[in-house]
């Protein structure tokens, strides 16, 4: 690797650290912002004002706010994320086994729908305006156009109401083999997948039908190369940066995006983590969560655009 | 005051101090019948021991707990009846009766003694005694721990332990339904100085075996239980499912036994593929609020003219597709035994609105109705009255809020806002609490002092019917001068597989009075629903 393109790639990872910066403090002015806190949404309609004022001294949130800042940057130093202000348990306690459940369905669902929508989305490049190309436009279109929850909400009542062949819900403390892992997920990884699915091939596509228009392409096609080659020698290498950015936005909303799966299902993954601390404001759960998003999100762009730098000779210099 | 009766004289007549020496007179102790609760389900002829029951519930979040003095949700109710016991419960006529304590006894009514039942254990263990009762009592006084019913516990001035199993509370002042009051799941009992809630260390019917806060709550059968043979099942799972498709989904695919708040559309769905639906009469109601301190509500014909508009039959029948039954504007429910049958159901009249309304002169105000999906079926009822008012050249823009923070940024900070009120254990409560003049949620700001007279009168009041008829005079009063206007009393919906047995309906609330747990039994020779 020379030196040119390891400047390149720091650039790149100090414009992330900015980024991060940039997040944490706007997580905790937006927090700030929400109306009401913990105190407020614990006594909910029971609430007196002394009661709520009583509270909210008692769980510090009556100190102001650049002091409980500072004390959450000083945590966040030692790794140290705090105490739930709900249920006084460490942040790390309650989001461990969280983030394994979201890890868990994220990953099962790139295993499914990365090298699926590579493929396909090849295909549509390749056979362009065939009858197979159509049809997989007017597919991809058809679920990215289509919510979510009503692929998911349709599909549970066909597969797991009417034929009884998967459960409605996702428990997994019911999977004890490899064929019960296979169950459980099916539906929620299928949902998921479709929808991530659907969007990658239509970017794939795009990206490789720019590539094929370039004249050198045309190049490979009179010197007679056969299709297959002109594909994965010519074309593909010429498309990794686009490519690899599509997927990399495809599956960052995987990780936080995907609540309406996550309560459909019954699944507990960070997303419903996330919004059950917004609903009752326990600020220290957001900040993690969003905190996580936001690093996630971060992290899987850069790669990609570490991986698009990486692939352009210009930027190799050589 | 109208229907001012003849039992205690002329309107204005009956003093507190009058009450408390009527009281002192009968000197004899108040005691709570020692009958047994009556087993639920009783038509279901042997109920067998056994089997694994998974419960969904309409919401779990991360503020789901196991502190009593933090539950708030029907779900934390009924994890509460699971774990925990409370020294009275309630019967399905909200009546109370001994639990954990085995005579409440009182000479004047304010100072009680609580006898409690020898030979109960922790789950841990240890057994119950004073102390235990003592602490988990006084906590709620206590600021820090944020209490759900830090008002209502205010109400205990004292509470001592007297004796190894023996308690006194001394309260602010006399109050025959202070064993109702301890009905309440939140006092239920814990161990002395309990201040970790990860798990749960009660004398309930169940033992806690996983709690994970948004996740899922399981529960083991507690062999030593004292209400044996109760309860029936071995073990039990309760998760919670908020998105209604889904909670029907997993009952419907048999992944779930039981679900709570089922939709009333999908009812005759559910009745048709097999599966049963317990309808329970609670009080729960979704009221508009209009204050009298403030805005149109300080004309009292403005007032009255609303009360006219309210079609409550269609809100009867089109919001809540019949599932509910008409209110009056008073808070108390047609199937309570203390029920005012007597008082005429306000009509909906359009004339006499209009006649109102324009005698007011705030025909033109423009203030908003604001309402909330976090109060039940506010929206619907506000679009069937802006209907009405229209009909009556009254222009009432609907101001539609976020469910979240709705009850500490909106309720009963507009002129006119609608709320969603539980019923609470006894009529002195809801009276205390919503409607006296000093009360912390008296949605319209209404004040009538003779009606904080009559609420201080009943409470000192040993005299079934004297006590019937003051409560009766108190809801015509209510009726008549509060700025509530109450449509509609909600039925609680709730669907089980038939092959759960022992349910029935409560007016104590969801599901038995939360406490479901402790009497159904699974019948699996009664076949699956389709």
């Amino acid at each position: 690797m020379n030196a040119r393109l390891a400047r390149l790639v720091l650039r790149r990872i100090g414009a992330a650290l900015c980024s991060l910066l940039f997040v944490v403090v706007a997580i905790f002015a937006l927090t700030a912002a929400l109306p009401g806190d913990v105190a407020d949404m614990l006594l909910g309609q029971n609430a007196t004002p002394d009661a709520t004022q009583a509270l909210r001294h008692a769980l510090h949130l009556d100190q102001p706010l650049w002091l409980r800042f500072m004390h959450w940057c000083g945590g966040m130093l030692h790794g140290n994320a705090g105490n739930s202000l709900l249920t006084g348990r460490p942040v790390s306690e309650m989001l461990a086994p969280r983030l394994y459940n979201s890890l868990l369905l994220a990953g099962a669902t790139t295993l499914v729908a990365v090298p699926l929508a590579l493929v396909l989305g090849l295909a549509c490049a390749t056979w362009r305006d065939s009858v197979f190309d159509r049809v997989m436009t007017v597919l991809t279109l058809g679920i990215v156009s289509v919510p979510a929850f009503l692929i998911a909400t349709v599909s549970v009542f066909v597969f797991a109401v009417q034929f009884r062949v998967v459960p409605a819900l996702s428990d997994i403390r019911s999977i004890h083999s490899v064929g019960q892992f296979f169950l459980t997920f099916a539906m929620p990884v299928a949902t998921l997948a479709s929808i991530t699915m659907a969007q990658m091939i239509r970017m794939i596509r795009a990206c490789m039908i720019d590539v094929f228009s370039a004249p050198y392409m045309e190049m490979a096609v009179i010197k007679g190369v056969p299709p297959v080659r002109i594909m994965l020698h010519h074309a593909l290498p010429n498309a990794i940066g686009p490519v690899a950015n599509a997927i990399a936005l495809s599956l960052s909303s995987l990780l936080g995006g995907v609540v309406v799966i996550e309560t459909i299902f019954n699944y507990p993954g960070l997303a419903q983590l996330m919004v059950d601390s917004v609903m009752s404001r326990d600020v220290p759960i957001i900040q993690a969560c969003t905190l996580l998003f936001c690093m996630t999100y971060l992290f899987l762009t850069t790669l990609a655009d570490i991986v698009a730098l990486a692939s352009v000779p210009k930027g190799r210099g050589a | 005051m109208r229907g001012g009766r003849a039992p205690y004289g002329k309107a204005g007549a009956l003093g507190r101090r009058q009450a408390l020496r009527l009281a002192g007179a009968g000197l004899f102790a108040a005691t709570l019948p020692a009958r047994a609760v009556r087993a639920a389900g009783a038509q279901d002829p042997q109920p067998r021991r056994g089997g694994h029951l998974n419960f969904a519930g309409l919401a779990a979040s991360t503020a789901d707990t196991l502190d009593p003095a933090r539950f708030a949700l029907a779900t934390d109710y009924i994890r509460g009846h699971m774990f925990y016991d409370g020294l009275v419960m309630l019967d399905a006529e909200m009546m109370p009766h001994p639990a954990l304590a085995e005579r409440l006894e009182s000479d004047d009514l304010q100072t009680w003694h609580i006898t409690l039942r020898r030979g109960v254990t922790f789950h841990d263990g240890a057994a119950l005694t004073a102390a235990d009762v003592v602490y988990s009592l006084a906590r709620h006084k206590d600021p820090a721990v944020g209490s759900q019913q830090r008002v209502i516990a205010q109400e205990m001035a004292d509470i001592q332990a007297v004796g190894p199993l023996d308690v006194r509370v001394t309260l602010r002042g006399p109050n025959a339904d202070f064993p109702s009051m301890l009905g309440i799941v939140s006092f239920s009992i814990v161990r002395n100085g309990t201040t970790d809630f990860s798990q749960a260390n009660g004398t309930g019917p169940y033992t806690c075996t996983e709690f994970t806060p948004g996740v899922r709550t399981s529960g083991q059968r507690n062999p030593d239980y004292w209400r044996s043979p109760a309860p029936w099942l071995d073990s039990v799972d309760m998760i919670g499912i908020s998105d209604d498709m889904s909670r029907h989904n997993a009952l419907l695919s048999h992944d779930v036994d039981i679900i709570a708040s089922v939709n009333p559309r999908l009812v005759r769905l559910l009745r048709t593929r097999g599966f049963g639906i317990m309808e329970s009469p609670v009080g729960t109601y979704t009221d508009l609020a209009i204050r009298l301190d403030e805005g149109p509500g300080r004309s009292q014909d403005f007032v009255t003219g609303m009360k006219y508009l309210f079609n409550r039959e269609q809100v009867r029948d089109s919001v809540f597709l019949g599932f509910a039954r008409m209110g009056n504007d008073q808070p108390i429910p047609p199937e309570h035994r203390y029920f005012a049958a007597d008082l005429p159901q306000r009509p909906f009249d359009p004339d006499r609105a209009r006649f109102y309304l324009r005698r007011s002169g705030m025909m033109e105000t423009g203030v908003p109705l604001v309402c909330s999906p976090a109060a039940l079926a506010s929206v619907d009822i506000a679009v069937v009255l802006q209907y009405a008012a229209q009909q009556v050249g009254l222009s009432l823009p609907i101001r539609r809020m976020p469910a979240d923070g709705y009850w500490t940024e909106y309720w009963m900070k507009t002129p006119m806002g609608f709320g969603n009120t539980n019923p609470r254990p006894s009529l002195d409560m809801t009276f205390a609490l919503n409607f006296a003049s000093g009360a912390p949620w008296n949605e319209s700001r209404w004040r009538d002092p003779r009606f904080d007279q009559l609420l201080l009168a009943a409470r000192a009041q040993r005299d079934e019917a004297v006590r019937r008829q003051i409560y009766h005079d108190m809801q015509v009063m209510i009726h008549e001068g509060a700025g509530i206007c109450l449509p509609a009393f909600t039925t609680s919906l709730d669907a089980f597989n038939p092959r759960v047995r022992g349910l029935a309906p409560s007016q104590a609330g969801q599901l038995m009075g939360f406490d479901f747990l402790s009497h159904v039994w699974l019948d699996d020779a009664a076949g699956g629903a389709a």
